[in-house]
């Protein structure tokens, strides 16, 4: 069966600020979604949204043609979220951090398998160091992780690019192009250039546009 | 890609959550500690501040040990959700597809075998040190044990309400110290029928009761609080 996370009519207002009006949104299989925007224009949360974090809205959301309230459980096994702060337990390492966001899916996973996901994101050698160790860019890495790590369909990443370096970004770049060709789907802001991922669509947020690249 | 059946392995999630929590608290020992010096040094300024005569202190000694064991509590919750909330990883328990209560109630299981526990098993050395009557011991242990579980449990209401506020403090104690107050009379009133010579099994039996309320109740509305706050 082939997912899809609807959104219709959402309107949501901050501080007597109207942020989004009306607004429409399909995301389904192989689709990045880019939403664009100035600073405080929404973006965030517009993600929370999403991610069904927020309630405080008008409109409606549906996944898979359900309502989002009635299928929440269902939406949430779909999902995996990275929001502005990691997640990422500083106390702890990055194979204990990785582990117990398996065990939160209701996977006991395995040790191999988290190394070799490190590894992947060039940790190698850090995994038994305290993540507050670690640099800024190197605990993003530990989050950025979980992508490789649990099977999730939907992807809602919110500035998935912060505090990585160059090497770091084509490679994550290179990991949204595949999760999209395999049938997954990415919701994204960010402020850096993307390189051509594919069929990228874009929502304006500050200014009610919406329009489709290449076109 | 194929849509992904929620996964029905609660016991791997709370086992995973329990020890998590552990791992951390026992990495910053402070927090195991702090509660109990703060525990010790209270119960020491009584005997300086009203008097050392042995027959006074063992009259108030089953208020004075339930009375600073409930704030040694109290001063340790507000440490519950906060760092969690803090690096985003609360965000996270609450986007996981399994139960948020049973989460939460690992979470709080944890607080007491860290906190709670250690108070209770240490009470009667202070005891000691108020010319408690001997006999009551084991009752003050284990009226502590059972009656601070349910203070974890009501405090980590508050702590969840309080956890998106940067000086929730406060405000905590004063949502959570009217709450404890049952709790508190019983469990003072077990220590003290003891050493009257009666017999303390209705009050342990009413303690006991009041931490069944607790587990079956606190933990939905714990998960409640933390959505409201996250919500904010």
């Amino acid at each position: 069966m082939a997912f899809r996370l609807e959104a219709r009519g959402l309107t949501c207002e901050r501080d007597d600020r109207r942020l989004f009006q009306a607004l429409d949104l399909d995301v389904g299989p192989g689709e990045v979604l880019r939403v664009e925007g100035p600073n405080g224009s929404g973006k965030t949360t517009l993600l929370k949204i999403l991610s069904g974090q927020l309630t405080d809205h008008e409109g409606e959301l549906r996944w898979c043609g359900q309502p989002m309230r009635k299928v929440r459980t269902a939406f949430l096994a779909n999902l995996l979220y990275l929001g502005h702060s990691p997640g990422i337990k500083a106390a702890l390492t990055a194979v204990e951090n990785l582990a117990w966001y398996q065990a939160l899916s209701g996977e006991h996973g395995d040790e191999a398998e988290r190394l070799a996901v490190l590894e992947e994101i060039g940790l190698y050698g850090f995994e038994d160091v305290p993540v507050a160790q670690l640099s800024a860019g190197q605990q993003r890495r530990v989050a950025l992780a979980r992508l490789s790590l649990t099977q999730r369909p939907l992807w809602v990443l919110d500035e998935p690019f912060t505090a990585i370096d160059k090497q770091g970004v084509a490679r994550l770049e290179q990991r949204l192009l595949a999760h999209a060709r395999a049938g997954g789907s990415v919701i994204l802001t960010t402020h850096h250039e993307l390189a051509p991922l594919g069929e990228l669509r874009r929502i304006t947020l500050g200014q009610a546009v919406c329009n489709r690249s290449g076109e | 890609m194929q849509v992904i059946e929620p996964k029905a392995e609660l016991g791997i999630a709370v086992r995973a959550t329990i020890k998590r929590d552990m791992t951390l608290v026992l990495r910053r020992r402070s927090e195991v500690i702090n509660p109990l010096v703060f525990f010790a040094l209270v119960i020491t300024l009584f005997p300086l501040g009203i008097s050392p005569d042995p027959q006074m202190l063992a009259a108030i000694a089953p208020g004075l040990l339930w009375v600073a064991a409930l704030l040694a509590t109290q001063l340790s919750l507000d440490t519950l959700f906060r760092s969690d909330y803090d690096d985003g990883s609360l965000e996270q328990l609450l986007l996981s597809p399994q139960p948020l209560p049973a989460l939460v109630l690992s979470k709080t299981l944890v607080h007491w075998l860290l906190t709670g526990l250690p108070l209770a098993l240490m009470a009667p050395l202070l005891g000691l040190m108020l010319a408690l009557p001997g006999q009551s011991y084991a009752v003050l242990a284990f009226s502590l044990a059972l009656g601070s579980a349910s203070l974890s449990l009501i405090g980590a209401i508050g702590a969840a309400l309080t956890v998106g506020l940067s000086r929730g403090g406060v405000l905590l104690s004063l949502l959570v110290l009217p709450l404890y107050i049952p709790v508190l009379i019983f469990g003072a009133g077990a220590v003290q029928v003891v050493i009257l010579g009666g017999n303390a099994a209705p009050y342990l039996a009413i303690l006991g009761a009041q931490l069944c309320l607790a587990l079956m109740l606190a933990p939905w509305a714990i998960a409640a609080a933390l959505r409201i706050s996250i919500n904010g």
